[in-house]
């Protein structure tokens, strides 16, 4: 590699070299089965009935395995700061569209004022 | 080689080994660069992904609040099995695809195409599963558009004799049945297309082009698949597990 | 008149040997090309083509708007050509307009990069443009389509049986190349800065354009799904925004504008990025408050997600909604207004001069606070009960699009023109063109504000007499404005074999890409640039040249 020898910080695009790390078989085995487990338990607890806790639990779920695979198996806990940033500002703008568009569906059996 | 004669390489000229690896553009630095802003741009593709069903996941959210007892109705009449092993195939399958990428990276080729042809199967394995569904809900006339029919629903089901819902309410179920139609389709839609491309990577990793060093196809294709598994993972309560106890 | 253009001997100068131009021959060198500058080429005369397309359907319009009955057009006939109008002039031109050709050509050479991130992806991007555009071209062959730009629902799902799907599917495949585009200069700006070329050393034409990739990158693809939705709803009846089957139509537009108004900030913020470059470089200082026009730009592209709603005041929305919209419609002004302010302070007590990039920025300055200021005014909900749906919102859009954005994209293309091809255009009709596309615009569109504000309804072929003598200002403003756009078209193909050799710099700008040759090589830098210096610094500039040794072109 050619400039690492400069004594002034000369590149602001120098690569982060986050993915030098490599992730175990042993992780990626733990997570799998956690997934699967999880995928066990949310099949049974929509048997139970929660009341309105049964969607909450059901997404709850859904997120914690969105999460485990996002954070391993797609390196994200692994990844530089602009590549956690990236993925947070794609889930803020879903959340913006969701919850925006709520704010009218729930408001509209308010009545007019 | 300094950086001012790599710059004014042409195409023609050979170039040295040691001066950079094969796949490297010229428009990269580094190969580090190169392999970072693939992934970067990988990332940037599903943020738009995550956008594009987004807007059905809006869709969904509002009518399961407008429609509550039809979105149940439907949802009972979904395999239950088909829909768990259906994520259990997508999870194992993410968790073969990461077995691939990590192949990739310590340069093992026979376990990359073992990998690679693993998740290949379970992949097509989730589509036959979803293709079986989708010919059972034309059987019961539960395609909106094409041929739905709502009589279903005012009179019950054997697993659920009290799914009994009026007449607009049970001609609700159709809304319900476009969102599994359009959210399935396109998810299956892009499990296609990850299937396809995969079948394109096996043929190039067979040649041993990533287990040189270049590894980001696999590791931005390996992105792309477990995002769609993440999809799914959404989907299946959403779509599959709307209060089975009812 | 001073002017600060500085130009070699042209008894001596020719272009240089070797270029981006004629490194390769033959068309499948273009076609096949991973050249960003080459792209940008391309993409400039494709969108050159459909704008004109756009404008006929213009002067249609206002041809038939001169007569208070629908004497001209049919009411069908007048919906398709509006609405030919509106998707072209979107999507075809204004989207792509400054990031597909100007944001292509500079964005790598001003970062100091050799190309973009994802040369083929920008290829494909053109592609996906041209395929879109034959699609589009099609719709109108085979019949039209009249459901306004806006594909509204129910209208476009269920009472019309014109050529809603392939326009639909136009559009999605146009928003595809907008996706690749901006996801491309997202990667090159983070990833692909040269040694030295930190974040607030770039040109704001850079920040610009990195929030409007950020807008492009999140809000296309909702308006991708919508599409898909409305296609599906015309072609197998799903039911989705069918209230028969219990869909909401209302549901269409949210996720249709969820887009569509972050797109109007797509179409704006590289044209602001034209605009800081030409200011600073015609008033020969740098821009004031470089931070805070660069946070602004990425402010509006933030906040343009949460406004939506304001394009929905009246279709049934919740009034609790809507105020919610109509207070965040308030903030999003704000940045914007710190743009102009900020632009005014670079004038203030520079030296200035009125070459063409110049006066097509001041056109800009005027005209873009006065649209952007009825934008407020329409954001306040009880102003914009009276004046939705009339040619206030008319008015108010083409201000900030025609007025603001095009003048913006005319001052890019001058500014860039001699970078681009090497070659200056002629000064003295081009800056006559200038002025005529000025007065030409202000007599078009300043009476439509009026005419809203009586009462004219928008997208209506017949009007009530009373209205008349307001639409013929209008019309002729129009017919005045067709030739301060045909002008250009004229002069820079002129341009392009007689014009003078321009030289590397002959505006005396900052910026990498004036310190390469005209046109520049196709890997642009011959060695990788080091950068040292900040942004719009002239002094730099001055020591540079004070230093440099000639040499032959």
């Amino acid at each position: 590699m050619e400039h690492h020898e400069h004594h002034i910080h000369l590149t602001p695009s120098e690569p982060t070299h986050h993915e030098d790390h490599i992730v175990t078989p042993g992780v990626y085995l733990v997570i799998g089965t956690c997934l699967l487990i999880l995928t066990a338990a949310t099949a049974a607890i929509s048997y139970v009935d929660l009341g309105v806790f049964n969607a909450v639990v059901a997404l709850a779920i859904a997120c914690l395995k969105g999460s485990l695979v996002v954070l391993f198996f797609m390196h994200i806990k692994y990844s530089s700061r602009l590549t956690k940033l990236t993925v947070g500002a794609g889930f803020f703008t879903f959340l913006v569209l969701i919850t925006m568009t709520m704010t009218d569906y729930i408001s509209r059996a308010w009545g007019r004022w | 080689m300094d950086s001012h004669t790599v710059a004014a390489q042409t195409a023609i000229t050979p170039h040295d080994e040691h001066a950079h690896p094969p796949f490297l553009r010229h428009h990269f630095e580094n190969v580090a660069q190169q392999r970072e802003a693939a992934t970067f741009g990988m990332w940037l593709f599903l943020l738009t992904e995550i956008m594009f069903f987004g807007g059905m996941f809006c869709a969904y959210l509002i009518y399961r609040n407008w429609y509550y007892p039809a979105f149940v109705a439907g949802s009972h009449t979904l395999h239950i099995w088909a829909g768990t092993l259906n994520t259990a195939l997508l999870i194992v399958s993410s968790f073969t695809m990461a077995m691939a990428v990590y192949s990739a990276e310590t340069r093992k080729r026979k376990p990359l195409l073992r990998w690679m042809v693993i998740t290949m199967i379970l992949g097509t394995g989730f589509l036959c599963v979803k293709a079986y569904e989708w010919h059972d809900e034309w059987v019961e006339h539960h395609v909106p558009g094409l041929n739905f029919s709502p009589e279903q629903f005012m009179t019950g089901t054997k697993a659920y004799p009290d799914d009994k819902l009026p007449l607009d309410m049970a001609e609700k179920t159709q809304v319900y049945f476009s969102l599994y139609f359009a959210m399935t389709g396109m998810h299956a839609l892009h499990m296609i297309i990850g299937v396809s491309l995969l079948m394109f990577l096996f043929v190039k990793a067979y040649g041993g082009a990533y287990t040189e060093g270049h590894v980001a196809p696999i590791e931005n294709f390996g992105l792309y698949w477990h995002f769609v598994d993440i999809v799914w993972i959404f989907l299946y309560p959403l779509l599959y597990l709307i209060s089975r106890h009812q | 008149m001073s002017t600060i253009v500085s130009l070699p001997d042209q008894s001596t100068a020719r272009l240089p040997k070797v270029s981006y131009l004629n490194k390769e021959y033959g068309l499948k060198s273009w076609l096949l090309t991973g050249d960003h500058k080459r792209i940008a080429v391309l993409y400039m005369i494709s969108i050159t083509f459909f704008f004109f397309i756009g404008g006929a359907m213009a002067a249609l319009i206002r041809m038939e708007l001169l007569t208070p009955v629908s004497d001209l057009l049919a009411a069908d006939t007048y919906n398709k050509v509006f609405t030919a109008h509106g998707i072209i002039m979107v999507f075809f031109f204004l989207v792509p307009s400054v990031p597909a050709t100007i944001g292509n050509f500079c964005i790598p050479i001003m970062v100091g990069a050799k190309d973009l991130a994802f040369p083929k992806i920008n290829l494909l991007s053109w592609y996906l443009y041209v395929v879109a555009g034959i699609m589009m071209i099609c719709v109108l062959t085979f019949g039209g389509v009249d459901t306004g730009w806006t594909f509204t629902t129910p209208l476009s799902t269920h009472y019309l049986n014109t050529h809603v799907v392939t326009a639909g599917l136009a559009v999605f495949v146009a928003g595809f190349s907008s996706i690749f585009t901006g996801l491309n200069f997202i990667v090159t700006i983070h990833r692909m800065r040269a040694p030295g070329m930190t974040w607030f050393r770039l040109p704001l034409f850079v920040w610009s354009h990195y929030a409007a990739s950020i807008l492009m990158v999140l809000g296309t693809p909702v308006l991708a799904i919508t599409l898909v939705l409305v296609v599906l709803e015309r072609t197998i009846g799903i039911g989705v925004f069918d209230p028969t089957k219990g869909g909401d139509p209302l549901l269409f537009q949210h996720l249709f504008w969820f887009y569509s108004h972050p797109a109007v900030y797509i179409m704006i913020l590289p044209g602001m990025g034209v605009i800081s470059e030409v200011i600073s470089t015609f008033s020969r200082k740098r821009v004031f408050g470089y931070t805070a026009v660069a946070f602004s730009s990425v402010a509006i592209a933030v906040f343009g997600f949460f406004v939506w709603a304001h394009h929905m005041f009246i279709m049934g929305i919740s009034n609790y909604s809507a105020l919610v919209f109509s207070l965040l419609t308030m903030l999003v002004a704000v940045p914007s207004a710190i743009k102009i302010f900020n632009w005014s302070a670079t004038l203030y007590k520079g030296s200035i001069t009125f070459e063409t990039p110049m006066l097509y920025a001041f056109g800009f300055l005027g005209l873009f606070t006065i649209g952007g200021l009825t934008g407020v005014f329409l954001g306040s909900l009880g102003m914009d009960i009276h004046l939705t749906e009339t040619y206030f919102i008319v008015a108010h859009f083409h201000f900030v699009m025609v007025g603001g954005m095009l003048m913006a994209y005319l001052a890019g293309v001058h500014f860039w023109w001699p970078k681009i091809t090497g070659r200056m255009y002629p000064e003295g009709v081009s800056r006559l063109a200038a002025v005529i596309t000025f007065v030409g615009f202000v007599l078009t569109f300043f009476p439509q504000f009026i005419l809203g504000y009586l009462g004219m309804p928008r997208r209506y072929a017949a009007y009530p007499p009373e209205f008349q003598v307001l639409n013929v200002f209008s019309s002729a403003g129009a017919s005045v404005l067709g030739i301060g756009y045909l002008l250009p078209l004229l002069y820079l193909t002129w341009s392009l074999k007689y014009g003078k050799i321009a030289g590397p710099n002959p505006w005396q700008a900052t910026g990498l890409e004036w310190q390469i040759q005209s046109p520049p090589l196709t890997e642009n830098f011959a060695e990788t640039p080091i950068v040292t210096h900040e942004a719009y610094d002239y002094e730099w500039l001055e020591n540079t040249k004070a230093r440099e040794v000639p040499t032959v072109g």
